[in-house]
């Protein structure tokens, strides 16, 4: 990797803090996607969610818009493994009540302890997760 | 007040969608190599959660030393502080599931626009698997109201 993705990917990391501090500050409340996403069918539709959901999507058109680029995306896993990850993140994430956003990004800055224990953990099981797919040759 | 709420959240998508496509999290190839530390590890994303909790921290800051939210009348947070096992099996899902794609709820939300199947199938598996367990907790004790993110 070259100095320009360290820049870009701390750059990047800022501007989702900067989202995260906005989001607290102003309307008093955490920006966790999975805590959003699944706001949409356990409670009445609230609109500050809709509108933090739209503005996640149009941001790649906006990047694109802007920069000329699309930007990378490799997949690597099979369809089925696809679809076998989506579960478990999608059930993990309720599970743990936050995913890489809610926990990783807001709970760490409030130095929440159970935001502390779920990073942890689910860094770990990433880390033995990606070094067991390549023990075993999947992609 | 509901309006002004509601396009300070629409600005914070756009702002985190930008800051996920601009650091390289949108690209499942990356996450994995992050993640890869017994291989080519590639550590550039540890800069983006480095930068992310930093600047985090002083929205965090700011809002300790104000009563209440410039646009509400009080502060929404998780008032679990427990560390309880659903929190820890939850977690290790969903780190062996972010591990296998290298993909996590944002990305794959900011990636949809470009209709790429794959991350598609991510999605919709992902919704299912966060409504299945809602329903599952609905039906034992509805114990997740309060939500962390």
């Amino acid at each position: 990797m070259t100095e320009t993705s360290y820049f870009a990917s701390l750059l990047g990391g800022m501007a989702i803090g900067l989202a995260a501090a906005v989001m607290m500050a102003l309307n008093g409340r955490v920006a966790g996607v999975s805590g959003i996403l699944s706001s949409l069918w356990r409670q009445a539709p609230s609109m500050p969610n809709v509108a933090f959901l739209g503005g996640l999507c149009s941001a790649v058109l906006i990047y694109r818009a802007v920069s000329g680029e699309v930007p990378a995306i490799h997949v690597q896993a099979s369809p089925a493994l696809m679809i076998l990850s989506g579960l478990l993140v999608g059930y993990g994430s309720r599970r743990a009540s936050g995913c890489t956003s809610g926990h990783g990004v807001v709970g760490l800055a409030r130095r929440s302890p159970r935001s502390i224990v779920a990073v942890v953990v689910f860094l770990a099981s990433g880390i033995a997760t990606v070094g067991v797919m390549r023990m075993v040759g999947l992609p | 007040m509901s309006l002004v709420r509601t396009i300070v959240g629409g600005l914070s998508g756009l702002v985190f969608g930008l800051g996920l496509t601009v650091s390289g999290m949108l690209d499942p190839a990356r996450v994995r190599a992050f993640l890869d530390v017994a291989g080519p590890w590639d550590p550039s994303l540890a800069f983006t959660l480095c930068g992310a909790v930093l600047v985090a921290s002083v929205g965090v800051w700011l809002s300790g030393r104000m009563s209440r939210p410039v646009f509400d009348d009080r502060f929404h947070l998780p008032e679990t502080r427990t560390v309880d096992d659903r929190l820890v099996t939850g977690a290790a899902l969903f780190g062996v599931g972010w591990g296998m794609a290298g993909l996590c709820p944002g990305p794959a939300i900011a990636s949809l626009v470009l209709g790429i199947p794959a991350t598609l199938f991510f999605f919709v598996a992902m919704v299912l698997g966060m409504a299945l367990h809602d329903r599952l907790s609905i039906r034992s004790v509805w114990r997740t109201r309060s939500v962390d993110g």
